[in-house]
This record gives structure tokens, sequence and C-alpha cells, in this order.
């Protein structure tokens, strides 16, 4: 499990509460969701696309497109490259993001 | 202008907030272009300085000196002019006859601008590592381990290090210097490598300050106690719904595994390739570091007059270089913009010719010394996933490859690898060498996976938003 070594230097220590298949979670601000959702432990994020199999965030750096998650509604989101806000509500990507939910 | 227009029309776009891509924006703003840095992360630095600015002095002192070195470059960056804009992603570049079409997006609203100068400073990504069981929750790349401890001061406990490279090194030393333990390093370097490597490349020994570099990370390990495997042959994840352990095996043909919940899998990395080749700009097969590189001259510049490509996204050459690539890009891009003289540029980017020209003569040594083995870049087992996305195994491509396809674009039609939402950034090289590998063919005489626009996904409500300016100032 990922734990943390200091306060982290992108955020100003911050804490939130976002919400993971509705259940709350406290969160340090400012850094990204996937680092986020990986303090608490969660590193399966989304369902694959074809097989359904667990994934998790893998690059980090917005090229692999594993750690695809729903944020407040939206799906298909990258939680590598999106900030973690307070009242977050964040659910597993499951399976491919349906083009009619892409225009909102 | 039209109120909507907030700033004057950038001359230069530069893509791309890394060692190249600052030091390109704040040369061209210095020299009093307006110019726009686009980048997709939430503050300058790039993947190497990821956080610079934000990170205490104990977080620093941690991660090195080549870490804190990114300091003196953000800085000149926030005083030259250039406007930054961070947490925005480039999905279309089409070259004009002379600068070239952008599109980007902040996530809201997506633009489309005509520039003379666009500088690409994509950087590099990690090359694919693909092995069976390296899609399972708890299995990350070395480098978004580093990402995790740069920008979030997140480590774990227990990993295991697999792989060869220098980041592979570095990350485990970052580790222990944060008193983090470490399960164990398993080394895929080729035995004797570093002798060979030495041997072939001598000038690497006039600068025995890296190679200090590397060894005192090796020492790190061995001081730390930590189990240290070399001469691995084959690896491969355990686990059913997440990692729980890593097996490998050793020249005997036997293999051995240990219980982790965290693998971080590196063997190097390559150009980021997608948005020059989506350009259509030309690109050239490099057979050391085995991986696609656009062609350009010695200023970065592409054959579309106007487009440049600097730093790692020009061939992997280390930050340093990268830096002056920037520079000297900046110096072209300059007396295209009617700036600067063609002698002045000369003049000015002599100093950063000479740093660029340094760090190639040790870029042989690297990567005879890291050189990825085939075993570890086209899998033998026909279970391992290789396309990630649409989970097409080895197997299944060499099945199609057997039908005789001509190349990667075939593949991707028969069986869908690289088809999608990582637009075959965790794949293209896989695909690319397994087919090299079973035909028997050049890497460099199959033609590469045609990439396409948009580069990164966009919704269509970004796209509706959309406004376009053709730089001269209608909004």
């Amino acid at each position: 499990m990922f734990r943390r070594l200091d306060p982290p230097p992108e955020t100003g220590n911050e804490t939130g509460t976002v919400f993971w298949k509705g259940a709350p979670l406290e969160v340090m601000l400012g850094q990204s969701v996937a680092a986020a959702l990986l303090e608490h432990g969660i590193s399966t994020v989304r369902e694959s696309a074809k097989s359904g199999a667990p994934r998790g965030p893998y690059c980090l750096m917005g090229a692999c497109f594993e750690c695809l998650v729903e944020i407040d509604g939206m799906p298909g989101r990258q939680a590598c490259m999106v900030t973690v806000r307070a009242g977050m509500r964040l659910a597993p990507q499951r399976g491919a993001v349906a083009l009619d939910t892409l225009g909102e | 202008m039209s109120a909507a227009r907030d700033a004057q029309a950038p001359e230069a776009i530069i893509v791309g907030a890394g060692p190249a891509g600052m030091a390109a924006a704040s040369i061209l703003a210095e020299a009093g272009a307006a110019v726009l840095l686009l980048d997709e992360n939430p503050a300058p630095g790039g993947q190497i300085w990821r956080g610079v600015d934000a990170a205490t002095a104990v977080h620093r002192s941690r991660l090195g000196a080549d870490y804190a070195a990114g300091r003196r470059a953000t800085r000149r960056l926030a005083a030259s002019g250039a406007r930054h804009l961070p947490g925005t992603t480039v999905w279309q570049l089409s070259p004009l006859v002379t600068g070239a079409e952008i599109g980007w997006t902040d996530g809201q609203r997506a633009r489309l601008a005509t520039v003379p100068v666009v500088i690409l400073a994509t950087g590099a990504q990690e090359r694919p590592f693909p092995i069976a069981g390296w899609t399972l929750p708890g299995v990350m790349s070395v480098g978004g381990a580093q990402t995790l401890l740069k920008s979030s001061s997140l480590a774990a406990e227990g990993a295991v290090f697999a792989g060869t490279g220098p980041l592979l090194y570095l990350v485990v030393a970052q580790y222990l210097a944060a008193g983090v333990p470490v399960a164990a390093v398993l080394e895929t370097t080729a035995p004797g490598a570093l002798g060979r490597a030495a041997w072939s490349a001598p000038a690497a020994l006039r600068r025995p300050a890296l190679l200090a570099k590397g060894l005192q990370w090796i020492a790190a390990i061995r001081r730390a106690g930590v189990r240290h495997i070399r001469g691995v042959r084959g690896l491969r994840v355990l686990g059913e719904t997440a990692a729980t352990g890593i097996a490998w095996r050793m020249g005997d043909g036997r293999w051995r595994e240990i219980a982790t919940e965290h693998v971080f899998l590196h063997q190097g990395v390559v150009p980021s390739v997608n948005l020059s080749m989506a350009a259509g700009l030309a690109h050239r097969w490099c057979p050391q570091q085995l991986a696609w590189v656009p062609r350009t001259d010695a200023w970065g510049q592409t054959g579309s007059p106007g487009l440049f490509v600097a730093g790692d996204g020009a061939g992997i050459a280390g930050w340093q270089a990268a830096e002056a690539r920037g520079a000297v890009a900046a110096q072209a891009a300059l007396v295209r913009l009617g700036r600067l003289s063609p002698v002045q540029a000369r003049l000015r980017a002599a100093p950063d010719r000479r740093r660029i020209a340094a760090e190639g003569r040790l870029r042989p040594f690297l990567d005879a010394w890291f050189r990825p083995a085939e075993a570890f870049r086209v899998p033998e087992d026909p279970e391992t996933v290789v396309c990630r996305c649409e989970e097409i195994t080895a197997g299944a491509l060499r099945a199609a490859i057997a039908q005789g396809l001509a190349g990667p674009n075939q593949l991707k039609s028969f069986t869908r690898a690289g088809m999608g939402p990582c637009q075959a950034r965790s794949c293209a090289l896989t695909l690319h060498e397994t087919i090299a590998h079973q035909t028997g063919r050049p890497a460099g005489q199959i033609e590469p996976l045609r990439f396409r626009p948009p580069v990164k996904p966009l919704s269509i409500s970004e796209l509706a938003d959309m406004t376009f300016d053709d730089g001269a100032g209608h909004g």
C-alpha cells in the first residue's frame, strides 16, 4: 500500500471529502485523483472494455489510459490527469466509454 | 481585436513544459516573441521536474541534484513573459506551407489556431514492458511510481522493481533515500553489458561522473541489503484480480518467485511521437534506441518549415541535451520570425550545440548498456497481453501476422490492436517489433502505425464550443 512520506508538495495540505462508489473518502486535495485513490489502497479503478478484467493506474502520466474513471457523471476521465477536488463523485469506468455520454 | 481575445496572437506555440519546452519558450519570450506554452500537467517541469516548484527542501534533497536543477528552469520561464497554459491538451496538429494549424483544449473548450512557429517538446514515455500479468492492478511503470513520489510524496513499501535502465536504478535509490524498504530488484540488463558498452563506446569513459552516478545507485542498492537479482531472462506477474507476487526465470530455466503487492516495471524510455506522427512528419527507425524518431536537422527543424521538434521527443538524449535542443530550436525559430539574423542565431546557439554534442557522445554507451532484451520487447508467451486496451495477446498477433500482414496498420485492422483509448501508446512498438521478429524484416523497413487526430480524446461539447484563431487578430 502507498503511504505518505510527508505532506504532498503539490498541495496546500488541505483535505476534503470525495465519494468513491458513494462512500466518503478523506483525501489530500490538489493531487491527482489517481494518487488520492491509491493512498486509500484503491488500486483497481475500472473494468477493462472487453473482458471486464480489473485494471488500475499504470503510467501516471496520461499515456496509458488505464486509470479511466467516471467523475461527477462524466465517464472516461483520466484519474492521473485530473486534480482531485472536494465533493467529487468518483466511480469505476465499467467497459468502454459509450459514445452518447461523451457530449454530456 | 475582438473581446473574446485576451492576449496577443501567438507567434510561437510550444507543446510540452519539460526541459526542452521551457528553454524554448523562455528564449523566444525573452527575445520579445509572443509565446504560448501548452502543457497537460498542472505545473511546469515535465516528467523529470514534476512538482519541482512546490517541493520542500527535504523532498528535493531526497530526489537528487538533477531534480533540484529544475527550479532554475521554472524560474526563468516565469520571468520570461511566455504565456504558460497548464492543464491543456493538444489534440491536433497540421503542417501548413509555413507554420501549422494546432488545436488544443483546456477540458472545457477546444481552440484552433494557425501560427508561424510550433515547437514540439513532447518528451519521452516509457517503453512498453509486455509480460504476463502486467495488466493486473498493483503493477505500475517505474516512471509511474516516481510520479507518485515526486508530486504526492507517496511510496509503496515492499515493492519489487523489475527491468533495466537508469530510471530503474534512480527510483530505487530515491526510495532508499526516503527510507522506504524495497523487496527486490530484478534486473533484466544483459550480463556483461556494462563492459561491452564501455568497450564499444569509449567516449563515455571521458565522462567519469556519469559512470560514477550509475555505480553509486548500484552501491546504494547493495548497502541497503536489497535483494538484487541480475541476469533475469523471464518475468511474469502473479495474481488473479491484483498483483500478489512476481516470478522470474534465470539462465538455468528455473522459475523463482517473491510475494509483493507492488510491481514496478521499466525498460527505458522512447520518444513520445503520437503528435509528430499524426502531423505526418517524417520519422526514422533508430536501431540503437529501438524506436521511431522524428527527422530533423541540427536545429530541430522538421521537413515542414516552422515546425520543430526538440528534446527527448526528437530522440532520447537526457534532460541536459533536451534543454540545449530546446534552446537551439528557439534560436532557429527566432530567425523564422524575423527577430534574429542567421549569423546571430549561429553565434547564440554555439554553446548549446557543444552541449548537445557532448551529451550525444555518451548516448551510444547508455543505449548499449541498457539495451532491453528482445525477450521483453517481443513476448514469447502467447498468452501475454500486448494491446492493453483491446486485450489482444501476443498469440493472436502472431496468428494474424502468419497470414501475411504487411505491417502494423493491417495488424490493427485485423485484430483491433492499437485501436483503444491509449491510441497504441502502450503497444505500437511491441506490434512493430513483433512483426519484424516474425517476418525477419528489418524494423526500419516496416511502415509504422499511422496515428490520427485527435491524438487525445476530446468531447463533443468541447468541440461544439471551439473557437478559431487565425493568428491575424480575429477572434
